[in-house]
């Protein structure tokens, strides 16, 4: 059932790389989101908690993942994104969204890709990785 | 510890009014220009957009917090949104209702025993059409894990 779509389409644009990040943009993103887990923010609960200092909420770098993913195939194309939280991203913490097709399909009259994503930290350690399914629209 | 009864129990349904402004100010906060978050009367909304059903979630809508895990141990495993059509544009009014699904236990590599609790939000249009559907995976771990080296 399957057909190939428009590999030109499907080129991975350059990966995008945001930081060092900072306790602002933890605070941003709780203020958007409405996740006000004061671990996030505040120094004293995060070490009375056993951690070194504050650590992002992990749907801050899931934000920035899918915020790359959409740029490159469309806001309005995305149809399932999930992330699993791996390793905690730390104040100054430099990171970098990236991916890949990993399966080009037909369902139904629409033409799909699956990606899988990672958001990695200048350690090379991996942050988040993510798994999406995006419609790609016919080209015009 | 969480609360085993919990499996099965839903919140209130909630409204959730997606509003042009609140994309714009998440956008943002995901290191996003992207125009069709940030241009015309009804941009769409983004893939993670409808975690912030916080906000919406008054008194007993609320269905987490049944849960009843430990903030200073809690963690957020995964999370997954699934759209039914485009995501929701600015201007739509969603009617949300969560649910606790599961509820397991898992033997940590450190940090001691693991408690894995689901839970899935349905949102739909005024239609009653089921636009997107989330589900988070939270943990409690047995003690704060040492971080990473």
């Amino acid at each position: 059932m399957s057909t190939s779509i428009d590999s030109t389409t499907l080129v991975v644009p350059e990966a995008l790389v945001f930081g060092p990040v900072t306790r602002t943009d933890f605070v941003r993103y709780q203020g958007a989101s409405g996740d006000m887990n004061p671990i996030h923010h505040d120094e004293e609960f995060a070490k009375a908690a056993g951690f070194p200092a504050p650590f992002a909420v992990g749907m801050f770098q899931a934000g920035l993942l899918a915020s790359w993913a959409t740029a490159w195939l469309g806001a309005e194309n995305v149809r399932s994104y999930r992330v699993r939280f791996k390793e905690q991203v730390w104040p100054g913490d430099v990171l970098t969204c990236t991916g890949a097709v990993t399966r080009e399909y037909a369902e139904g009259d629409e033409q799909r890709v699956d990606l899988e994503l990672t958001c990695a930290r200048q350690t090379g350690g991996v942050a988040i990785t993510a798994w999406a399914t995006f419609v790609v629209p016919a080209a015009s | 510890m969480a609360n085993p009864d919990a499996v099965g129990r839903s919140g209130s349904p909630f409204t959730l009014d997606v509003e042009r402004g609140k994309i714009r100010e998440f956008a943002r906060a995901t290191g996003s220009s992207d125009p069709a978050y940030l241009q015309g009367d009804h941009p769409v909304s983004p893939p993670t957009f409808l975690t912030t059903q916080f906000f919406w979630q008054d008194g007993d809508a609320n269905a987490w917090q049944l849960v009843e895990l430990n903030q200073q141990r809690g963690l957020h495993a995964e999370q997954e949104y699934t759209f039914f059509g485009p995501p929701p544009k600015a201007g739509t009014r969603l009617t949300a209702q969560s649910t606790i699904t599961n509820m397991f236990e898992k033997q940590g590599r450190r940090g001691g025993p693991m408690t894995f609790v689901e839970m899935v939000t349905e949102f739909r249009d005024e239609s009653g059409a089921l636009v997107a559907q989330a589900k988070m995976t939270g943990v409690e771990t047995g003690r704060a894990p040492e971080e990473e080296k």
